[in-house]
């Protein structure tokens, strides 16, 4: 049943204040959620100012000269810093987003800073994501064939096969569409999620994978993948501009096909 | 937390294999809800001041009993698919969504077998 009282570590408190280092022009201020269950104090809202004209471009090039001149306690997850590893994916001006991809000058107002929402907190801003990480396994993302490959070649596809791919493979893994669904925040144990959802479809669309039966199969359950209700969120959200909710869409459309 | 795999927790009893006809049929009965809702708010309006007998003596008449009826069935079964998935997605307690699940499949039997007998009653006579 519905939870009337909220868990302590969910009150957040105001923390430090890092004030901008003197003469600094253009100031910004970063409110970023810090967490640490170890400590067992409940979590605080540190605010760091930064001078701009002093700053990269990016919201993680903000974090990386925190960490580096202001506040080396401060943790966060970051490894391309070019939206391609998905490791800085956090909540942004309310929206989840990779760090690295959104802009500074693109938030009005003070930056606010929360890790991936619902996700049990590690530290500060890097949450526990082992639970989705299993779910995809779960999916087997990977080429399941029982035809041997062809002696001489690669396992071929044509243009128009290859095509159906184009949105799907493109997904980082980041989690951004997750942890901005209700249905997963409500029942993640038991729904997949759009980003392994998106996942499980790019194998069933590759023309090449024979195991298309099976994967509907597994998928076809109340909660894997019928907790979608279509909410649009993680469309909305996912910073690599992908459609999961299409993906979805797809996947039920086929379970109705194949009856 | 016991000390269960994240990969065994999660693929946990397995594909229930279940799920796309309670998909469709919502989907389905949506649509029959479009015709029969709009024919429903036509026929009210048609009828404005009129009185019991007049309303009674109409719904009584093979065209709209048997639309009625149809109406009755599609909204029901389409409640109940619906508030089953407010249930699933809300209530956690296994016995208590049970519980709230078959009480609303009855219910919903209940109130579409009533509502069936009432217009074929109209439609009868007493």
């Amino acid at each position: 049943m519905a939870q009337f009282t909220l868990p302590a570590n969910s009150k957040i408190t105001d923390g430090k204040t890092y004030p901008a280092p003197a003469g600094a022009k253009r100031v910004k201020k970063f409110k970023i959620y810090r967490y640490d269950p170890d400590s067992g104090q409940t979590p605080r809202v540190d605010t760091y100012e930064l001078d701009l004209d002093d700053c990269a471009p990016m919201i993680l090039d903000a974090l990386i000269k925190i960490k580096n001149e202001v506040d080396t306690t401060l943790t966060f997850r970051r490894s391309c810093r070019e939206g391609i590893c998905g490791s800085c994916s956090m909540n942004v001006d309310g929206t989840n987003t990779l760090a690295c991809l959104k802009p500074i000058d693109e938030i009005e107002g003070d930056v606010k800073i929360y890790p991936l929402p619902h996700m049990p907190v590690i530290k500060d801003l890097v949450p526990d994501l082992s639970t989705p990480y299993a779910q995809l396994a779960a999916v087997e993302p990977w080429l399941q064939t029982d035809s041997p490959p062809p002696p001489d070649k690669e396992r071929q596809q044509s243009p128009a096969e290859r095509e159906k791919l184009d949105g799907l493979w493109e997904c980082v893994l980041c989690f951004c569409c997750s942890t901005s669904c209700p249905s997963y925040w409500w029942n993640g144990d038991r729904y997949l999620g759009p980003a392994v959802l998106l996942q499980a479809y790019r194998w069933i669309a590759d023309s090449r994978d024979e195991k298309t039966g099976e994967r509907l199969d597994a998928l076809e359950d109340p909660f894997r993948l019928y907790r979608c209700h279509t909410i649009m969120n993680c469309t909305k959200t996912c910073p690599k501009h992908l459609n999961p909710a299409k993906a979805i869409a797809e996947i039920k459309k086929m379970l109705v096909m194949r009856r | 937390m016991g000390m269960q795999s994240n990969l065994g927790r999660v693929r946990g009893m397995g594909s229930a294999k279940d799920g796309v006809h309670h998909w469709w049929m919502q989907r389905l009965t949506a649509v029959a809800l479009v015709p029969l809702l709009l024919w429903l708010v036509i026929s009210i309006i048609a009828h404005a001041g009129a009185g019991h007998e007049a309303v009674s003596a109409w719904m009584g008449q093979p065209v709209p009993a048997i639309l009625m009826i149809l109406l009755i069935i599609a909204g029901f079964y389409h409640a109940q698919l619906g508030v089953q998935v407010v249930i699933e997605d809300y209530v956690h307690n296994e016995g208590v969504k049970f519980a709230i699940l078959i009480g609303l499949k009855l219910l919903t039997v209940l109130l579409g077998v009533a509502s069936v007998f009432a217009i074929s009653k109209l439609a009868f006579g007493a």
